[in-house]
């Protein structure tokens, strides 16, 4: 760990300025993520400006949905009885995040943006474009059981490791966000980048843009949703591959779909195919697997990460049949 | 005329418990010295070649740097050699003099060490330490075509590279019924949750002291004073708590001589923490192995020969060999078998001893054979293993000094309700999961060694016990607290147990399952010696007896060895475990639902902390099975998940119903306390019963671990599913 500046502040445009006026400067929120990295040496900012009091922590019904805070707990968004009610998918993604204790002190906005839980980033020495430009990637021909299948760059092979962004994604959640310029919205589906031959850009984020709050619209709250994720022990870890869905069903009839994947590609990425294909249909387990199969389209497996594909596949078809009640 | 036995026998809690719950129980890394700096490592990032330069610059202008040290700067030690070596310490090779060349052997070698007045300083300090490295070749897959016979020296310490009774290739040409079974096994990490540190101060009389975590003090001042060319007694080792250690203490490594060179060179005590990610590569591991089982048998299952290959892996510098094949030399009754035994020199830090060692590994491999054996054979598992009781120890010929496995067989199938497991497709279905069943066999060889302790009695009524042996966590100090109560006719709470200190009465390693066969006979032998000196009789409060003697306390030795009865018997713990799993077939996920373990350990001090210690070999089974694995870079040499987020450990969700329990046994043959031991044993077989029955559950024959889902979907899709 390399010597930083540590500054609280309580007031959004200080936050901001603060963020944006001075070179390697980092929000620090719930910490779960970024004092690993300090500890690591693979973040050495020169400042942490520590946004924990901001009034970011509310969580609220609106009339056209739902506005999570950024600062909100992962625990208290799993529990909210508005959350359990209308959005299951994102209160089962939250409930299957991390462990106990790092859900009471994890934040929705850094749930978000968490860094990449690639071996080679995270052990802070071997080749890794996002965390040292140039050094190659060492995953790409190295151990890359849990690299990426879609989107991925020459450059770089790293996942998206958030179970909230995934199910997010499938219910078309928006991030609130302030910054220098203002205020603005992004969608899920475009917060997050991909590598490309820019590894070490994860977000749309400016600097000293701050995510606000996560808006989640009322649309998706009456749709049958699930999440399923897969992985190697029970609890506290990252998916290997997950699933988010979210249906509209109406008499039987799949009248519009959302389905977001977990654990394969730099962002959690939209299966527009799959949802063109459930559309008009009715969910029963041959659709959910042929859906699931339909989700593997265009994967690019490397040499040790093939068996994600079927995994891929049949989260897919859990998640389905888990919305769909079905066996 | 044997004492009364009030305590040995039933399940007390822990003595220490409230030490530890509260804090006031002091580990390693927690003394509190005067004027204490503090060290960092500085790890090779190749697996092999040299250094061509170190920039030390930036790190010696840092803040708070006291000292960097390397290669260059640090004095040549003697280094004197182990005769005999520990039996720790591997037979062949020399171990890894730090800091005295230029050469890389494996990538996490420490090639630096910064010492300032801060922990975070000397980290930081470290970072800046530029190393300019010359790679060579490295060995960084383990590839068999490379493997190599054990040297003499191994095979003597009970390693054997071939070994061969009666006519193993001939029985196994002809019998009826074979199987052929390949299997791997990953490299395992120890994971303890407490790190090695070690702090080290030199008074001004060139004394040194040193606070380590190890399960063996005596140990260290031997290994110390021989790489330092100091007179042990000019060496103080004090380890009173180990939080957790499962073998990882059991040999003096590195950083225990990088505390003393840097106190040495900055004048004052320094402290020397691992890092989560250090402990992968500062200290050892279970080394990857690779195995092939031949098994024939007649119809009846009779076994007719055994044949067993298993290639391990040791580093560039050591040759650390398993006893991998014993299990499959001793386990059942066979006239033909032989075992072949390999080593792979790999650029890795040297492996060392981990919870069951050899056999842990064997019986994952040898357990899963005989599976497959009994479903070609169409015979229920159990039946098999029953067919092929060893009445005596197969290998040798001698007795066994006591022997409960059949007892353990039955009473643990019972108690699982293996009879009634499920057995048709349909009762096999709950819901989306698959119920499965499996079963193995745990065998693990019982010792003893050469121990003293001194007992202290005081006119109050207290008593002290004092001995160099430790307390990984299975509870020495308890168990010894017991025999002492006992021996000396008081209440518990009236006796102190003294332990984890060099200048104590000398002990063996902590471990190997040795310490109650070892220590507490030690602890009674010593007691009788009181009793004597105080000319008491047999039993009862021995405190009147000082009182009427006018003296305000007594103290006596004892010691105990291992006898003739080493030479006439064979001696071992034995158990049985039953897996109930729950497999998702179609996300390959597998939850261990149920297992069941039945034991015959001797006889068993502390019903209580005999169960907690087999239930935690149980959780340790269970990642065995299904998530534990070193994930190890073939390019770069290096280990990429060295973190408890990527070494997946079982966390509570993975771990079901576990239920140990301990039949009738008490082998005063072994030893006149009766015990035999049971750490190693509560590993042994559980990842076989899992793997086991996940076979049951899915048809699958899963020959590698951990099973993870993408190994269930890889087998599903071989077999065309």
């Amino acid at each position: 760990m390399q010597p930083f500046a540590y500054r609280k502040i309580h007031d959004v445009a200080a936050a901001i300025a603060q963020g944006a006026g001075e070179p390697n400067t980092v929000f620090l929120a719930g910490g779960t993520d970024l004092v690993q990295l300090l500890q690591d040496g693979i973040a050495r900012p020169a400042g942490i400006v520590d946004i924990s009091d901001l009034p970011f922590s509310s969580i609220a019904t609106t009339i056209d949905g739902m506005r999570i805070g950024a600062l909100a707990k992962l625990a208290d968004v799993a529990d909210h009885p508005q959350v359990r009610a209308h959005y299951p998918a994102l209160a089962t993604a939250l409930g299957e995040t991390a462990s106990p204790m790092v859900r009471n002190m994890a934040t929705t906005g850094g749930n978000l943006l968490q860094r990449t839980r690639c071996l080679y980033f995270r052990d802070g020495v071997s080749s890794c474009n996002k965390r040292e430009p140039g050094s190659g990637c060492g995953a790409l021909r190295g151990e890359d059981a849990r690299a990426a299948l879609f989107g991925a760059s020459e450059a770089c092979v790293a996942t998206h490791a958030s179970d909230l962004a995934v199910a997010l994604l499938a219910l078309d959640a928006e991030v609130l966000v302030a910054g220098p310029a203002g205020e603005r919205s992004i969608p899920v589906e475009r917060l997050h980048t991909l590598p490309g031959d820019t590894p070490w850009i994860d977000s749309d984020l400016e600097p000293g843009e701050l995510i606000s709050a996560i808006f989640v619209p009322r649309g998706a709250a009456g749709w049958a949703q699930a999440y399923a994720k897969l992985r190697h022990r029970a609890s506290f870890e990252w998916p290997l591959v997950s699933a988010a869905v979210s249906l509209a069903v109406v008499d039987g009839m799949i009248e519009d779909a959302r389905v977001a994947l977990g654990g394969v590609a730099h962002k959690p990425w939209r299966a527009e195919d799959v949802e063109t294909l459930l559309i008009g249909r009715e969910l029963d387990p041959v659709l959910a697997r042929e859906a699931g199969e339909a989700a593997t389209e265009g994967a690019r497996p490397l040499a040790g990460n093939a068996a994600k594909i079927p995994l891929l596949a049949r989260v897919v078809s859990r998640a389905l049949a888990d919305a769909g009640g079905l066996p | 005329m044997t004492p009364a036995t009030t305590f040995v026998g039933s399940p007390v809690s822990r003595v220490d418990g409230p030490a530890k719950v509260t804090g006031a129980a002091v580990y390693a890394a927690d003394f509190d010295i005067p004027h204490l700096a503090h060290a960092s490592i500085v790890q090779a990032r190749v697996p092999a070649g040299r250094i061509a330069a170190i920039d030390t610059r930036a790190a010696e202008a840092a803040p708070g740097v006291l000292a960097v040290m390397t290669h260059e700067t640090t004095r040549r030690l003697p280094w004197h050699p182990r005769d005999p070596r520990p039996g720790v310490d591997p037979k062949a090779g020399e171990r890894l003099h730090v800091l005295q060349d230029d050469v890389v052997r494996y990538d996490g070698q420490p090639v630096a060490l910064v010492v300032a007045q801060s922990e975070e300083q000397a980290r930081a300090a470290a970072d800046l330490v530029r190393v300019d490295y010359a790679p060579t070749a490295a060995r960084t897959r383990f590839d068999v075509a490379y493997a190599r016979a054990p040297s003499e020296a191994t095979a003597k310490a009970g390693r054997p590279g071939d070994t061969s009774r009666g006519d193993p290739e001939g029985a196994f040409a002809q019998a009826p019924v074979r199987v052929d079974v390949p299997f791997v096994q990953p490299r395992e990490q120890h994971a303890a949750i407490e790190p090695h540190a070690t702090i080290a101060a030199w008074d001004e009389d060139g004394r040194l002291t040193l606070w380590d975590k190890s399960q063996w003090v005596d140990n260290v001042r031997t290994e110390i004073a021989h790489v330092f060319g100091l007179a042990e007694d000019r060496i103080r080792v004090i380890s009173p708590f180990v939080g957790g250690a499962f073998g990882s203490g059991l040999r003096t490594w590195p950083h225990v001589t990088l505390a003393a060179l840097a106190a040495e060179r900055v004048g004052r005590p320094v402290r020397l923490a691992l890092t989560r990610r250090q402990l992968f590569t500062n200290t050892g591991f279970r080394p990857h192995t690779e195995s092939r089982v031949r098994l024939g048998a007649f119809p009846d299952g009779r076994l007719t020969a055994i044949l067993h290959e298993a290639t391990g892996q040791t580093s560039t510098y050591e040759e650390y060999a398993e006893t991998t094949l014993t299990p499959a030399r001793q386990l059942y009754a066979c006239p033909n078998v032989a075992t072949r035994y390999r080593l792979l020199d790999m650029n890795v830090n040297t492996p060392s001893p981990m919870r069951g060692p050899g056999a842990a590994t064997g019986e994952l491999f040898l357990e899963t054979a005989m599976d497959e054996l009994a479903h070609a054979l169409g015979m229920n598992p159990l039946e098999l293993r029953r067919a092929n009781l060893a009445k005596t120890d197969p290998d040798s010929g001698k007795p066994w000094s006591s022997n409960a496995l059949a007892a353990c067989w039955d009473q643990a199938a019972a108690r699982f309700g293996w009879a009634d497991r499920p057995r048709t497709d349909e009762a096999r279905r709950a819901g989306r999961e698959r119920i499965g069943s499996g079963m193995a066999s745990a065998f693990y060889p019982a010792h003893r060694a050469k121990a003293r302790a001194r007992v202290t009695l005081y006119a109050n009524g207290g008593a002290m016990i004092q001995a160099a042996t430790s307390d990984m966590g299975p509870g020495t100090y308890t168990a010894l607290s017991q025999v002492a109560a006992d021996a000396l006719g008081l209440p518990l709470e009236q006796v102190r147990v003294e332990i984890g200190d060099s200048a104590l009465p000398p002990a063996p390693a902590h471990g190997g399952s040795i310490t109650m066969a070892t220590l507490g006979n030690a602890v009674a032998n010593a007691c009788a010696a009181l009793r004597e000196t105080l000319g008491a009789d047999g039993e009862g409060d021995l405190t009147p007896a000082l009182r009427r003697s006018g003296r305000d306390s007594a103290a006596a030795e004892g010691a105990s060895s291992p006898g003739k009865e080493a030479q006439e018997y064979e001696s071992a713990a034995f158990g049985a475990v039953f897996a109930e799993v729950r497999v998702d077939p179609e996300l390959g996920t597998v939850r261990v639902a149920r297992l069941v373990g039945g034991y015959d350990v001797g006889r068993v001090v502390n019903p209580k902390l005999a169960r907690s210690q087999c239930i935690g070999g149980m959780v340790q089974g269970i990642g065995m099975a299904l998530s534990e694995e070193a994930v190890f870079d073939r390019h770069c040499g290096r280990v990429m998940n060295a973190n408890l987020s990527d070494y997946l450990v079982p966390v509570c969700a993975d771990v079901g119903a576990l239920e140990a329990f301990f039949v009738e046994s008490d082998d005063r043959v072994f030893n006149p306390l009766g015990v035999k031991g049971l750490a190693e044993i509560a590993l042994c077989g559980v990842a076989a019963a899992i793997v086991n029955a996940v076979y049951d559950a899915t048809g699958l024959r899963m020959r590698e671990v951990p099973v993870t889902p993408e190994r269930i979907v890889t087998a599903q899709a071989a077999r065309g599913r």
